[in-house]
């Protein structure tokens, strides 16, 4: 019989994919968990595995073309399938074939080792394919949902659901309303860090500083055009969206403090030729940051939360975003139990993430599960910065330009110290200033501790 | 739970309080006639009435013929005319002859006589299976009585339940069908305070506090769902369970607050699921606590099946386990 295979929901909020390229053409026998097209949304890209064995027998969408999720894209002649079963409805079949088709937190495309991270106790590893409950479950909300999306005014699409298949529960509805009616936009597109109030790309577009002018023309986001409006993406509105929400509910605080990097720099720069021979990654300060503050959370807890209606639920997991700024937005991808790893283990999988961010191969997994995030924003000089906490987080800490400065050592001697400032946004909510000016010296004491010498 | 004016208390399993709270209902008043098959010289297959015959005499403990009918027809008759009869039908598997007494006659009678009589009378019966009772010895009775308007039905868990709800029971001016899971008769001991008191009859308990789960049973299944409940915790999963205790009249004010609360709701029975007493606890959620609902109202009860089997495998198969509960309780909160 005939299997209809649709386009796959890459993401809780992403409504339409493009097909980026076929891997199979009409003929092709296909089996089943063989990807057969290659789907490339706003957020990611990710090959879609079939949900049969069978032949293809009609491509419904050219490539490069853009269409709804849910829309049929493909059509597969099944082998050895039971007849008579109505492709169109919602025949077990049709069902098998909507969740097959669907990569989800652990596509095999995007992310083999089906390692998924819980966010609460109560969630447990879904089936790998279950896009098409989530879409079900979105679709079906349950009444105590509704009612609680009518009187708290949040947009259920725009939940990230906690339930079996991803269904929007009604505390998603709760905590979401805790943070605001935005806030709930999925973990799994998880933007918003940066583009603070200082450090702003050079790619930022100037309209902001104009009132809006009617559009002569539009102009895209790499190419602004004065006095042209640049359409709104689903990319860029989530970020405006999480930005507001996220400055809008959590109460930021903001402290600083001045580290001496020279040894860590010495280090990092001793090891930093041989590890790119080694590895072909480039060996930054972010790394050595990273473990810091993974030990330094581990330390404090507390900074690792986030802020619920029910109460502040410490997470089981130190899952640390790294902020990369894009040309045309803006990523946060996440490396999964960064405690876990040593320094060279955090260098190699955050240059892996930033590669794939770089080259538009972020898949659903790689965004998903953040507790805490780092931003190194001084590589344009940046000397201080506020940046805006991750929605659902306790902070973000940055990195800040190093420079070299006149600096009174304990004997009281005046040497030249290469120092860098970290800046720390909490959400007042969470945290109050004792524990997280604790969190930022014992950050200091680490980080000056590292190097010039050590194991990678 | 109970209302008590006395603090002491004494351990009994659930056998003994029946046995208790009835001897106290015979000493404390003499329109207390007990009748059944076994009950006198025997002292009843579960030695609950053991003595009672040399005590009270033969016109307060009677023993019956094997003829259910007559059994409820004589209450009947006794309880309208001022006495205050607890007829036992030895097992529930034997209570159809009654049912025309039960539903037709008792039932009706304050109804029929526009006021003018009632029919105070308990009609006890041990029920339930995981006894190895097979068909004559296992079953469940209260769905075919739960329908019928004018009788009330009970089935208490814990001792001091027991006590308080048939003293209830033989207060009660109106018919009241007493059940009595014969597994727990012996299997579940608790503290019983020790002077007289009342449970009022259309009291739910809630047995554990929870917020993700709201568990209804009544009878053995209530102890397995505490044994599940808190299995669960140590899994993170929070369930409140609640004891019914009487399942006609319904507490419809303590499930509703638990549902309003958890948003789910899980009934759980020995009973067979089609038309049994879940179907009406989750027709009533959904009338009246539609939109508190996060998930769909979930029964585990007994497969439509004619009866429990003999053999072992066939029980375990027919009967739900703490276990098996863990696992509908995990799935619904977990939706």
């Amino acid at each position: 019989m005939a299997t209809t295979i649709t386009m796959p929901q890459l993401g809780e909020t992403v409504t339409e994919g493009t097909v980026a390229q076929w891997l199979k053409k009409p003929g092709d026998a296909v089996d089943k968990y063989e990807p057969f097209v290659e789907v490339s949304t706003d957020k990611v890209n990710a090959e879609v595995p079939s949900p049969v064995t069978g032949t293809i027998r009609e491509l419904l969408v050219k490539e490069g073309e853009t269409v709804p999720t849910g829309a049929p894209i493909a059509i597969i002649d099944e082998v050895g399938a039971a007849a008579g079963t109505n492709a169109a409805g919602t025949s077990p079949t049709e069902q098998v074939a909507h969740a097959a088709s669907a990569p989800t937190t652990t596509a095999p495309s995007t992310n083999g080792n089906g390692k998924h991270t819980a966010p609460s106790p109560a969630a447990h590893a879904p089936a790998p394919l279950d896009m098409a409950g989530l879409e079900a479950a979105l679709r079906k909300a349950s009444p105590a949902v509704r009612r609680l999306a009518r009187e708290h005014n949040i947009d259920i699409r725009a939940l990230h659901g906690s339930g079996e298949h991803g269904r929007v529960t009604a505390n998603d509805v709760l905590t979401a309303s805790a943070m605001g009616p935005a806030a709930a936009v999925g973990q799994a597109i998880a933007v918003g860090t940066n583009f603070g109030a200082t450090g702003a790309p050079a790619a930022m577009p100037p309209a902001a500083s104009k009132p809006p002018i009617p559009a002569s023309g539009t102009s895209t986001y790499g190419e602004p055009i004065p006095g042209t409006m640049i359409p709104l993406n689903q990319a860029r509105r989530i970020i405006a969206q999480r930005m507001v929400e996220s400055k809008h509910n959590a109460p930021h605080a903001w402290s600083m403090v001045e580290v001496d990097v020279t040894n860590v720099w010495k280090w990092r720069t001793r090891e930093k030729d041989r590890f790119e021979r080694e590895t072909g990654y480039k060996l930054t300060l972010m790394p050595f940051f990273m473990r810091a503050v993974v030990e330094s959370l581990s330390v404090f807890p507390l900074m690792n939360a986030k802020f619920t209606p029910d109460g502040i639920l410490v997470e089981r997991e130190m899952n640390i975003g790294i902020a990369i700024g894009l040309a045309t937005n803006l990523v946060v991808p996440v490396v999964k139990r960064a405690d876990e790893l040593s320094i060279k283990g955090l260098a190699l999988a955050s240059g892996a993430l930033i590669d794939k961010a770089r080259k538009g191969k972020l898949g659903v997994d790689d965004l998903a599960g953040g507790t805490f995030t780092v931003n190194n924003n001084g590589a344009n000089g940046s000397y201080a910065s506020a940046p805006i906490i991750n929605a659902g987080q306790a902070g973000i800490v940055t990195m800040e330009t190093v420079v070299k400065k006149p600096v009174v050592t304990a004997d009281d001697a005046i040497a030249i110290r290469q120092m860098m400032n970290v800046c720390l946004s909490l959400d007042h909510r969470v945290v109050d200033g004792y524990v997280a000016s604790g969190f930022l010296a014992d950050l200091k004491k680490r980080l000056e501790a590292m190097g010039p010498t050590g194991t990678l | 739970m109970a209302v008590s004016t006395q603090e002491q208390t004494t351990t009994m399993n659930n056998v003994e309080a029946v046995r208790h709270t009835l001897y106290e209902a015979m000493k404390n008043d003499d329109r207390t006639v007990i009748l059944g098959e076994d009950v006198g010289a025997r002292g009843n297959v579960f030695l609950i009435t053991k003595d009672f015959i040399e005590e009270f005499g033969a016109q307060r403990v009677i023993d019956t013929p094997i003829a259910e009918a007559s059994i409820v027809g004589i209450a009947i008759g006794m309880a309208m005319e001022g006495l205050r009869p607890i007829a036992e039908i030895q097992f529930a598997d034997f209570i159809y002859p009654a049912f025309n007494q039960i539903v037709g006659e008792a039932a009706k009678t304050r109804y029929r006589s526009n006021g003018e009589y009632t029919c105070p009378m308990v009609i006890r019966t041990p029920y339930g299976g995981g006894v190895r009772g097979a068909l004559s010895h296992s079953i469940s009775i209260e769905a075919l009585f739960y329908h019928v308007p004018g009788l009330k039905i009970v089935a208490p868990a814990f001792p001091a339940d027991i006590k308080g709800l048939l003293n209830a029971a033989i207060d009660d001016p109106d018919p009241v069908l007493f059940l009595e899971h014969k597994k727990t008769y012996r299997l579940i001991k608790g503290e019983v305070p020790t002077g007289h008191y009342t449970i009022p009859l259309g009291k739910a308990n809630v047995v554990r506090p929870g917020t993700q789960l709201t568990v209804v049973s009544y009878g053995l299944y209530v102890h397995w769902a505490l044994d599940a409940a808190n299995a669960l915790a140590n899994e993170g999963y929070d369930v409140e369970v609640i004891d019914l205790r009487s399942i006609r009249p319904m507490d419809k004010t303590t499930i509703l607050t638990s549902v309003e609360k958890t948003r789910k709701l899980l009934i759980i029975h020995e009973d067979n699921k089609f038309g049994g007493i879940g179907a009406e606890i989750s027709a009533m959620v959904a009338e009246e606590a539609l939109f508190s609902l996060d998930a769909p109202i979930r029964r585990h009860c007994a497969p439509d099946v004619p009866a429990m089997g003999y053999a072992e495998p066939l029980e375990h198969e027919y009967m739900s386990s703490p276990t098996k509960m863990a696992d509908a309780m995990r799935e619904l909160v977990r939706f």
